[in-house]
């Protein structure tokens, strides 16, 4: 084999980054999955269940946009009741813990959204 | 007709994983068999393949050259595009890997009106390169955070920089946009063009569709059609923890995208895709070019028996000698 130590040697490398994610893992262990906690006593939100999973983000992009530009402050949710468009006054009234909350998936995720960039972080006790 | 091939080829994986994502038994091969068949043809794949090539002979330097050899002191020569030592090698080999050079001095044959042929730069099949090469990295790394936990800073500063300008929610990422630009030009460039079109094989067509496939189901899973990615990213790390489960309520989308994936892995040592392990054992690109300062033996060449004039004559010495030729010994 000509230069045979360079091309193992390179192999090795390829070894090493594409199963990165099995090393890493082996070697850091692994977190369980997050368990959001709900902490009110409301049984519904403003939408399904499914549907706040999946689209919250969407849901509170219109609200800003809504409410910014348009001034309206009133929203027909789900479930046909009127609900203030507001994520600190509607949302975290019902989830006032972002840390168990909200940052519970967006830190598994490795999601950062920029809600708290204008959004004051209100104080949590615990 | 073989653009045709190639993309039924992709459509018919695509249905499988589609039809096979909304049958439980269906998914466990999905989700898990697939992955790890398609993991180990990967890795075992590239590896002989190197192997292979790394057993071939190398009985002389054979590198391109692009640029003055070195020679003679006052000669300017182009330590990168034509390397006399090892050094120049590497930087040259950068260069390709990184920067894609050769690509760079891609030119253009046309027929111009009168019969004339002229050549002229083109930079775009370059462009394109670079744009879908590294979307495609940025967009692979990305994809580290679903199999770790806690997620690297790194990973998160890449994220950070890719989706800069925040447009909409969740935000779209550059490279997104990069990767299917790129494949999209990679594509229509053997389209639009005859005489392309006509050197296109099945082979060509056939990654480029596969991989606009999961590129186009990545995005519509993040954009449009959402999956719960909660439970992907519990799957991803069950996979390389070697305790895998069928996650739950994870939509069709997302076993195409993860088949198709699958499928590109496997497919990625038996293709021209093996170019990335390629590039990096080209003798005619990662040798030094001093054949005229080095001596270079080739390797199998049999053993070269000297023989003398003075051996000579001595064996004819007799017959020499009989009939009366001049002899050196005497």
């Amino acid at each position: 084999m000509h230069d045979g130590g360079k091309i193992l040697t390179g192999l090795a490398v390829f070894l090493v980054l594409a199963l990165l994610p099995f090393w890493h893992n082996a070697v850091g262990g692994t977190a369980a999955a997050p368990q959001p906690k709900i902490v009110t006593q409301e049984k519904e939100c403003v939408a399904p269940r499914e549907t706040i999973r999946s689209t919250h983000m969407e849901l509170l992009n219109t609200w800003r946009d809504t409410v910014v530009r348009e001034g309206t402050r009133t929203y027909m949710d789900a479930r046909g009741k009127t609900v203030n468009m507001s994520l600190t006054n509607t949302c975290l009234s019902c989830h006032p813990n972002k840390k168990e909350f909200c940052d519970a998936c967006h830190n598994y995720l490795a999601v950062s959204p920029y809600c708290w960039q204008c959004h004051v972080e209100k104080k949590e006790s615990a | 007709m073989r653009i045709v091939l190639a993309l039924v080829a992709v459509g018919v994986l695509a249905g499988i994983a589609w039809a096979g994502g909304q049958s439980p038994a269906m998914q466990a091969f999905l989700a898990i068999v697939a992955p790890y068949v398609a993991i180990a043809v990967f890795v075992v794949g590239i590896g002989a393949r190197v192997i292979g090539w790394a057993r071939s002979a190398v009985p002389f330097r054979i590198p391109t050259t692009c640029g003055q050899e070195r020679s003679l002191s006052f000669i300017r020569f182009s330590p990168l595009d034509n390397p006399s030592s090892s050094l120049g090698a590497v930087g040259r080999m950068a260069l390709e890997v990184l920067t894609f050079r050769s690509l760079f001095r891609n030119t253009r044959a046309e027929l111009k009106p009168g019969g004339r042929l002229v050549y002229s730069s083109d930079k775009w099949l370059w462009a394109g390169a670079l744009l879908f090469h590294y979307s495609f990295l940025a967009v692979f790394l990305r994809h580290y955070r679903f199999f770790v936990e806690p997620v690297p800073k790194v990973i998160a500063v890449l994220q950070g920089l890719d989706g800069f300008f925040q447009v909409g929610v969740p935000v779209f990422f550059l490279t997104s946009f990069g990767l299917i630009a790129g494949l999209g030009y990679l594509l229509a460039r053997r389209l639009v063009d005859a005489r392309m079109r006509y050197l296109s094989l099945p082979a060509d067509y056939f990654p480029l569709f596969l991989l606009l496939g999961i590129a186009l189901t990545g995005i519509g899973m993040r954009h449009l059609w959402k999956v719960d990615i909660v439970r992907v990213k519990e799957l991803a790390i069950g996979l390389v923890n070697f305790h895998p489960a069928v996650p739950q309520g994870v939509g069709p989308l997302f076993y195409v995208h993860l088949f198709l994936v699958s499928a590109l892995l496997a497919y990625f040592p038996f293709s021209k895709l093996v170019h990335m392990a390629g590039v990096f054992l080209s003798p005619t690109r990662n040798l030094a070019n001093n054949n005229r300062a080095v001596r270079h033996l080739n390797p199998w060449n049999p053993p070269i028996v000297g023989h003398t004039y003075a051996e000579w004559e001595e064996e004819f010495h007799d017959k020499m000698k009989a009939a009366g030729l001049p002899l050196d010994r005497e």
